[in-house]
Order: C-alpha cells, then sequence, then structure tokens
C-alpha cells in the first residue's frame, strides 16, 4: 500500500460527522487541568521581575536582601543563565528574551526571578531585589526606527539583503524582494493607478490562558517540565539547548491548552522555571499575570505600508508593487518577509514587486499569531483593490474576479499554483445572499480575500489497538481546538468502525517521537496523515493475524467494513472477522496490535478566503458595529465541520477586534499603557453577530482525503473587509487600523470640514 | 534541470534569477546548492523551502524532484 | 501576618479554610480547595473566567476576597453536575462546539446558568449582553451563543414536563 499522500476521491462514512469531542466532559466540569492546574508536592510559586524602562543598562542586581528573606528558595539573574547556545544566534535571542543579560530591551523585559514558598513571600521578595538602571535612549515605532539617528536596538544587527554589506549596525535586519515581471513597464501600461500607504497598530493573540508551567528538576540533572505549548517537544529540544539538558532526560507535559493562536509557540519564560527550580531543589509554579502577558509574551507586528496597484480600464491589474515595514520588537525575525510574500498571493500579475522590511524596536518580541503577517499587507492590498474598481467604475467582487490567480499562475510569491479557491470563494461571495441583504442608513458592506500557505512538518503517531477492539490513538500535536475529534474520526474511517471505539491522546515527550508544533494551520493536516498511514500499518499487521486464525495465506485476505475477509473460492465458507474478534484473539496470534507512523508531512496546501461585512457607523460618535459577517473558505476537506466553522468564526472575530479595537498604545517614555483587558479591548458577545460560514472542498492534491489546512486564513480579510465596509457606510476611508472611534470621528471631520 | 530562485536568495547565486543543478531529491539540491554556492549558507541556516509544481516542502530531504517540474527555492517560514 | 479563618458552603458542601486576609476567593477555590475548573485570565474582573456565583449571584472570584465569602453559598462549574448528570447547558456546549480551547468555558457556563436562573427564556440580545462579561478568544461567540440558545429551550421543555406531573 506505501504511503502514498495523493487525494483520492473516496466515500466517507465516518469523516465529516460532527461528533462529539472526546475531551468535552472534561472541559465543561472543570476538570480539565490547563498550565496553571497542576501541582506538585513541595511546589514554589516563582514571580519575575520586569524592567520598567522602554531601553536601559542594567549597571547592578542587588538580590542579597531577597535572598535573605525567609521563605525564599531560588534567586536568579542571567548569571544563572550562561551562554550555553555554542553561537547559535537564535538560541541566544531566546535566552536573552528569557532574561535581560546587561540591557532591559523593552518594557517588562525580564530582570530577575524569585521562588519562594507562597504568592505573598515572592512577591517580597520581588520588591527587595535591586536593580541599578542607567536609562538608555528607545524607539517604538516602525517607521521613526528606519531613520538614520534612530536609537540602535542591537548592535550586532547589520542589515542583510543588501549590496554592498552594510558597516553599520542599524534596526532594519533584513530587506527581502519578491515578485516577477518589470513593474516599471507595468505602471507604463496602466490607465489608472492608484497609489496609498496604510499603517496598522499593535495587537496580541489575546490568548485567554495566560502562560503557564510547573518545572521540577531533580538534582541528577533529569527534569521534568509541565507547560501550557503548541508545541512540547520544540519546548523541551530548546530549554535542553539552553539549559544543558540531554533532551533524553527533560520530559515535558503538555496541558490542555486555554489558546495560543502562534503566542505559544515561543518559549518565554520556560528556562527561567526550570533554572529556579534547579537552584531550590523543588518544583516551581511560574504563571505569568494578564499584565505580563501583554508585556512580555510577543504581539503581532505593527506595520506601515505603501501600495501601488495599475490597471487598464477594463479591470486587468498590469502592475502591483508593495513596500511592507514590519516591526519585530526588540529581536530580529522576518515577519516583514512574509509579509512580502503574501501580500498579492490572491492574484494574477503580470508584473508584481514586494519589499519587504523587517525592522527592531524597543517592544517585545514579535511572535506569530494566526497567519503571521498576512492580514496587515492584505489590509494594504484589499483597501487598494475596492478604490481601484471604484476609479474603473467596477464592481468590487468582479474586478478581484477578473484578476484572481488560479491553477497554473505564478505566485507573486514565486512558485506556480496548483488547483487553488481563491476564483471559487469569489463566485460563493457573488452568489451569497448576504449580498443582497437590505442595507439602512449609515450601514455599508464590504468584502475582502485572503491567503495563506499553511504547513506541514515532522510527525509522529501511534495507533494501538486493545484486546476489547478500542483504539487508542496517540498524537504529539496539541490539540487547540478540536482535533482529538478530527483525527479520531480519521482512524475510524480508515479502520472502518465507529468513532465512538477511538480514544485520541496528546503524548509527553518521552511516550512518542518528535512532533513540530501546532502552527502554520498543521495539527489536523500532518497528524491526521500520519493517523491514516498508522492505521493502515495496523490494518495490514490485522489481515496477517486474521490469515494465522483462518490459517491462509495472507495474501487471500482483504480489510473490508472494518474487518478481515477471506477473498477467493477456497475461503468461501470463511466468515469475515470484525476488528474486536481479530484483536480479541491478539495474546494468541502475535500480541498487541499496533500501527505506527513518522512522516514528513509536507504541503499542507495553501488557502484562501473571501470574507462579506456589513457594518454600522454612529457618525455621532464614530463607533462601528458588525451587523453581518460572512466567511467563505475552502478548506479542501473538512473532517469536522463543527470545528473548521469554529476556526472560520474564531478568526474573524480576532480580525474584527484588530480592525475595530485592539492596538497597543505606547506612551513617550516607550512604556506600554494599555497591558489589561479593560483597556486593550477585545471583542465582547455583545460586540459581534453570529458569523456566517460557508464551507469549500477543493480538494488538495497531496493528501489522502484532500484535508488543507484551515486554522489560520480566517484572520487575514477582516481588516480590509471592514475598512471597505466602513468606507461605503460613511464615505470615509481609514488607512489606520483600528478604526477606533476618535479615528472614525476625525476622518469624518475632515471630510465635513474638506 | 532549472531552479528558480526567489529574489532575496538572487545575492547569494550572483544576482542569478534561476541556476541549474541536476538532483533526484531535495536532499541532493540542497547539499549541491551549499557546495556550488557558499554565499547561500546564511540562507540555508535560515532556511530554504523547496517548491515542487508549485507545492512548498519544508523539511524532506528524501522527497524525490520529478525531472519536469518547477523547482522553485524560497524562505522558510513559520506559521500561527 | 495572621491568617483569617473563613468558614462558607460551596456548591452545597460545607467548606472550611485559612487563608491570609488578601487573598482572593479566586486563590482560595484554586489553591486551597482544590477547584481548579475556576480560571484566571486576567484577576482584574475583565475576562470572567473567574466566574463563580455568591448566594445566587454571579461574580468575579478574583474581585472577592475570600473573607468575605464567610456564611455565604459559593457556586462553581464543578457544582453544576447533579446526581452524575451533565447540566442541559453542559451538554448543549458539547453538542453544539461551543468550546474550542474550552478555557472560557467553565466561566461561561457558570454565567449562562446564573441567566437561565433569572430568565428562562431570553432573546438573542439578552444572552449577548448577559454574557459580555466573558471573553472567549477562539469561537467568536457564535456557538457559544446558540448553545444557551438550545439549552434554554431544553430547560424550559423538561421544566414543562416537571409541571404537568
Ligand atoms: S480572572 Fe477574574 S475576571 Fe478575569
Ligand atoms: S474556547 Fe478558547 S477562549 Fe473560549
Amino acid at each position: 500500500m506505501g504511503n502514498d499522500t495523493s487525494y483520492t476521491d473516496q466515500k466517507f462514512e465516518q469523516v465529516g460527522r460532527r461528533v462529539k469531542r472526546p475531551d468535552g466532559v472534561d472541559k465543561v466540569t472543570g476538570r480539565a487541568k490547563y498550565g496553571a492546574d497542576a501541582y506538585a508536592p513541595g511546589q514554589l510559586v516563582g514571580l519575575i521581575l520586569r524592567s520598567p524602562h522602554a531601553h536601559a543598562r542594567i549597571k547592578k542586581i542587588d538580590t542579597s536582601k531577597a535572598e535573605k528573606l525567609a521563605g525564599v528558595k531560588a534567586v536568579v539573574t542571567y548569571d544563572d543563565l550562561p551562554d550555553l547556545t555554542g553561537g547559535n544566534r537564535g538560541m541566544m535571542d531566546i535566552l536573552e528574551n528569557c532574561m535581560a543579560r546587561g540591557r532591559a530591551l523593552y518594557d517588562g523585559h525580564a530582570v530577575a526571578a524569585v521562588a519562594a514558598v507562597d504568592k505573598t513571600i515572592a512577591k517580597r521578595a520581588l520588591k527587595l531585589i535591586k536593580v541599578t538602571y542607567e536609562k538608555l535612549p528607545h524607539v517604538t515605532d516602525v517607521d521613526e526606527a528606519m531613520e538614520a539617528d534612530a536609537p540602535v536596538v542591537q548592535d550586532f544587527v547589520f542589515t542583510s539583503g543588501v549590496e554592498p554589506k552594510p558597516t553599520k549596525p542599524s534596526n532594519v535586519s533584513g530587506i527581502s524582494q519578491f515578485g516577477h515581471g518589470d513593474v516599471d513597464a507595468g505602471f507604463a501600461e496602466a490607465d489608472v493607478i492608484v497609489e496609498k500607504s496604510y499603517k496598522t497598530e499593535q495587537t496580541h493573540q489575546g490568548y485567554i490562558e495566560p502562560h503557564a508551567c510547573l518545572a521540577n528538576m531533580s538534582s541528577d540533572g533529569s527534569g521534568e517540565l509541565w507547560v501550557t505549548t503548541q508545541g512540547h517537544f520544540v519546548f523541551r529540544n530548546v530549554c535542553s539547548t539552553l539549559l544543558g539538558i540531554d533532551i533524553a532526560k527533560l520530559k515535558v507535559t503538555a496541558s490542555e491548552i486555554g489558546g495560543g493562536f502562534g503566542g505559544k509557540t515561543h518559549v518565554w519564560m520556560e528556562p527561567v522555571a526550570l533554572v529556579l527550580s534547579r537552584k531550590a531543589n523543588r518544583p516551581v509554579k511560574l504563571v505569568m499575570t494578564r499584565d505580563e502577558v501583554f508585556k512580555a509574551s510577543g504581539p503581532t507586528c505593527s506595520t506601515s505600508i505603501d501600495v501601488k496597484i495599475g490597471a487598464k480600464k477594463d479591470g486587468t491589474i498590469t502592475a502591483a508593487s508593495a513596500n511592507l515595514r514590519y516591526q519585530n520588537g526588540a529581536f530580529p525575525a522576518n515577519w516583514g518577509m512574509i509579509g512580502a510574500m503574501t501580500a498579492y498571493a490572491c492574484y494574477d500579475l503580470k508584473n508584481v514587486k514586494t519589499v519587504g522590511y523587517d525592522v527592531l524596536v524597543n517592544r517585545p518580541k514579535v511572535a506569530a499569531y494566526r497567519a503571521p503577517s498576512a492580514p496587515m499587507a492584505a489590509f494594504g492590498v484589499e483597501s487598494t483593490m475596492d478604490l481601484m474598481a471604484g476609479k474603473l467604475g467596477m464592481d468590487p467582487v468582479e474586478f478581484r474576479i477578473k484578476n484572481a490567480a488560479k491553477e497554473g499562475t505564478r505566485a507573486s510569491y514565486g512558485p506556480v499554483y496548483g488547483p487553488i479557491g481563491i476564483g471559487p470563494t469569489l463566485e460563493a461571495v457573488k452568489k451569497h445572499p448576504h449580498m443582497r441583504a437590505k442595507l439602512k442608513k449609515n450601514q455599508g458592506r464590504g468584502m475582502a480575500c485572503g491567503f495563506w500557505f499553511n504547513f506541514g512538518g515532522q510527525t509522529c503517531t501511534d495507533l494501538n489497538i486493545g484486546v476489547d477492539g478500542t483504539v487508542s490513538l496517540t498524537v504529539g500535536t496539541i490539540d487547540v481546538g478540536g482535533s482529538r475529534a478530527s483525527l479520531s474520526l480519521i482512524a475510524a474511517e480508515e479502520l472502518g468502525i465507529d468513532y465512538e471505539q477511538v480514544k485520541a491522546s496528546v503524548a509527553d515527550t518521552a511516550s512518542l517521537g518528535h512532533n513540530d508544533m501546532t502552527e502554520g494551520s498543521r495539527g489536523t493536516f500532518s497528524s491526521g496523515m500520519a493517523t491514516i498511514f498508522a492505521a493502515r500499518n495496523a490494518v495490514e499487521v490485522m489481515k496477517g493475524r486474521a490469515a494465522k486464525m483462518w490459517d491462509i495465506p495472507v495474501e487471500d485476505v482483504v480489510w473490508e467494513n472494518g474487518g478481515a475477509k477471506a477473498t477467493g473460492k477456497a475461503h468461501s465458507n470463511l466468515p469475515p472477522l470484525t476488528l474486536k474478534e481479530i484483536a480479541a484473539k491478539s495474546p494468541q496470534t502475535g500480541g498487541p496490535i499496533a500501527g505506527h507512523n513518522e512522516t514528513v508531512a509536507d504541503n499542507a496546501g495553501v488557502s484562501f478566503a473571501s470574507h462579506i461585512c456589513d457594518v454600522e457607523v454612529d457618525p455621532e460618535t464614530g463607533s462601528t458595529r458588525v451587523i453581518r459577517y460572512t466567511v467563505v473558505q475552502d478548506a479542501g476537506k473538512a473532517i469536522h465541520p463543527d470545528y473548521v466553522e469554529g476556526q472560520f468564526q474564531g478568526g474573524a472575530a480576532q480580525g474584527i477586534g484588530w480592525a475595530l479595537n485592539e492596538e497597543y498604545i505606547y506612551g513617550k517614555d516607550g512604556t506600554l499603557q494599555n497591558p489589561g483587558f479593560l483597556d486593550y479591548r477585545i471583542p465582547v458577545c455583545s460586540d459581534l453577530p453570529f458569523i456566517d460560514t460557508e464551507i469549500l472542498e477543493i480538494p488538495n492534491p497531496n493528501h489522502p482525503y484532500g484535508v488543507r489546512g484551515v486554522g489560520e486564513t480566517s484572520i487575514v480579510p477582516p481588516l480590509a473587509a471592514i475598512g471597505n465596509a466602513v468606507s461605503n457606510a460613511v464615505g470615509v476611508r481609514l488607512n489606520h487600523i483600528p478604526m477606533s472611534p476618535p479615528r472614525i470621528l476625525k476622518a469624518l471631520d475632515e471630510q465635513a470640514g474638506g | 534541470m532549472k531552479i528558480s530562485l526567489s529574489p532575496n536568495l538572487q545575492a547569494a547565486a550572483d544576482g542569478e534569477e534561476s541556476i541549474s543543478i541536476v538532483a533526484a531529491t531535495i536532499g541532493e539540491l540542497l547539499s549541491k546548492l551549499a557546495t556550488q554556492y557558499p554565499n547561500m549558507s546564511q540562507h540555508l541556516d535560515a532556511g530554504i523551502a523547496v517548491a515542487i509544481d508549485g507545492q512548498i516542502y519544508r523539511d524532506d530531504w528524501g522527497k524525490k524532484i520529478p525531472t519536469d517540474a518547477e523547482i522553485y527555492l524560497l524562505p522558510r517560514i513559520q506559521g500561527g | 501576618m495572621s491568617s483569617v479563618l473563613v468558614s462558607t458552603t460551596i456548591n452545597g458542601d460545607p467548606v472550611e479554610f485559612a487563608c491570609p486576609p488578601e487573598e482572593t476567593l479566586l486563590d482560595s477555590l484554586r489553591d486551597r480547595v482544590g477547584l481548579t475548573g475556576v480560571k484566571e485570565g486576567c484577576g482584574t474582573g475583565d475576562c470572567g473566567s473567574c466566574s463563580v456565583t455568591l448566594d445566587g449571584r454571579l461574580m468575579c472570584s478574583c474581585l472577592v476576597l475570600s473573607a468575605e465569602v464567610e456564611g455565604k453559598q459559593v457556586g462553581t462549574v464543578e457544582g453544576m453536575v447533579q446526581n452524575g448528570q451533565l447540566h442541559p447547558l453542559q451538554e448543549s456546549f458539547i453538542d453544539n462546539a461551543a468550546l474550542q480551547c474550552g478555557i472560557c468555558t467553565p466561566g461561561f457556563l457558570v454565567a449562562a446558568n446564573a441567566l437561565l436562573a433569572r430568565n428562562a427564556n431570553p432573546t438573542e440580545t439578552e444572552i449577548r449582553y448577559a454574557l459580555a462579561g466573558n471573553l472567549c478568544r477562539c469561537t467568536g461567540y457564535d456557538k457559544i451563543v446558540r448553545a444557551v440558545q438550545v439549552a434554554s429551550k431544553e430547560m424550559r421543555k423538561k421544566s414543562k414536563k416537571t409541571k404537568k406531573k
């Protein structure tokens, strides 16, 4: 059978059912254990002291008083985290972000940590640590950081991607260019050119569960870590490297995860917990406050983007370009590069050029946030697309359909597309009843498209069949939104049994081979692939067992409808053996029955979405309400439609919050002014309408069921869709996200005045 | 066969938009790339993904490359 | 600094514990009573994941001092299962996929239960406003609102039946 990943059109018995999730009861009864819910005998409370300055030299840290306080068991600074990275700059950045080394790089940067017998004492100990700072000039705005006289955030950063190589460090860590054709020639051909600049503010993933872990180092050098994470195997490898622990000696168990959206793919504080535990020789629980989550666990970039599109009168785009400046916080990353790759991915363009700038500022290290970098680029491009449609007098949907990418199109980021779903999502939008719903005064409708790559990655899955015929499925990818249900459905499908007979769980790092993060929308895609092959392995084993039970050659056995069947006339008297019957006899036919698979499940299939949105703007207050919202997205194949819809709705809601309310506000002193849910306002239940969804299924040719990643694309279109709707509602075009009431009022005033 | 490079990789290949390497697998392609274009090392360290007929592979050295496929090298990126 | 002794009733059971006078009910429930179904999302009254009822009234347990619950009735998500049966709201949340990560779920269940106790047949708008103190980042609230609607219908059907009897 082999591990053939290519898509085959098949009828499904289990896949596509809306079954109850296996972790449902635990989660509605409060029994499920999240990061902060673990307890170990003798555990200490860990707390972290953080810099109050945006940028400062740390001249001295005096921990002596704190160490003397009764009940304090360990105090650590960077001295306790020596550099074991062997010159690996990426690893060093993680270490330095966990604990400042001589310089605090942003408001909230960790400076020291304590472990004490209770919270009260730990808090008192933090107050007793005396840090002497010398304030340094800081910069928090992306455009300002690029100016020649801006304070330099990291002096080891020299711009890459330019010739000749710079001789001075700067805040621009990289410049990356994408595209093809000749944009100058393309613009020369255009009848109409639209150019506009945009800004988007920094937002946080806003998972409701703060980072939390329980570290337990033993004096023999081995250790255990319980942690809320999107990738416990990766956390294990990073922590092992940073602390000099053998990989096999650090066992990491992933808790239930209370939301991640990319924010829990990064190691923020776990090495500190492990070091505290090592020093105190006791378990240490370290839980971030919400304030710390905002200040010191990565938000996404703020950006500044210039977009230019040229088109013929008939609506054909002749050239498109963009300069995208992304702020990555205090450590180098390549989010601007990714923005440059995604910006025009929806369109079939002869001439396209995008340039991404990656910029350092004195803000927390930026982390992935759901389709990272794509929403901001899409805001610029999709707003400009609407402006262009307006200038051409074309319907915005028709204009996009005319220029949509299709199979065979060279993507703006390089490769040529296989079968893709942008065209079908646009056609579905055109037909959707939402497009014909009546609008009232001050209401407007907008739409926009979005793209995300989706990834696969290393995956490893175990499938064990019990003697009673039930199946335990052990996976190594974290379940962030219902993947255990989807994977159980896949196992049941392959084995030909009922969903209820399968129980999926996530293994710790000692029980299974390495698995990459659940990121890039890969959870159900890659573990699904591994589950299919593990199940097919188990089927082969069971065929052998059935052959033994019947005493016939294994070649005469086939697997059908959840059981073995003997083929050929000679065996026509043999009634089929069910999985259950084979399992019951397994002790006598060769022992336990298992299937196993390790794979690099690559190519999760690009995905596209088109969103429609109606808003109502109150011209008195400038406040905007979303009154109708529809998500159309290609899922390849929806394994569990409820959770696919859930991903669509959740992403749209996050996008709506980003578009209208959410933003990091920094003061002149470079400190964060709103590190709490009161002032950093994410959408609440009464802010939103029901979010309508339409799942399209354009099979991914590289997955046996046609599955594509679905988790991320839904956050890409909302920013622009809402911007376009606001513009259609009250005639002002906002080029600055979020479109908060003061910004809308200002735009309305300017419109009235001018 | 012809290997197209994303613009940000071109500098490391003397500014060429495409290069010619014969390789049966992704692993072979990447190792030949490293020896023939020493300047690629920084990109290889940061990670290079290989698109074969539009499908992006990030970590699959064993992946066979069909001789008539369109090969495109681009930076390796991550998701959320 | 001396501890205070608190005697209270939690989910119908008498409970006693000692804690520092400044300790919140949230911390006591989680760290002393072992009821970790009560979650901390913010500690400042902004997310609702720590929702409990105090003498039937919905509260953020992170804003209540443990010393204040002396002699009162505290209700948490752990008390919603009755005689081994899931509460209709709990059933409905599972059936309608109203949770993804589930960290907000205990808070939503307690808040929705408090709503249905005072208004057995809420409109969509009433549900949305009653749950506006609870943050969910995963679902966009769509399936949560639907789950509450379904549960309220179920519960009304049931109570009609028991009345007829
Ligand atoms: S933890 Fe109490 S409201 Fe957030
Ligand atoms: S389900 Fe994750 S926060 Fe609500």
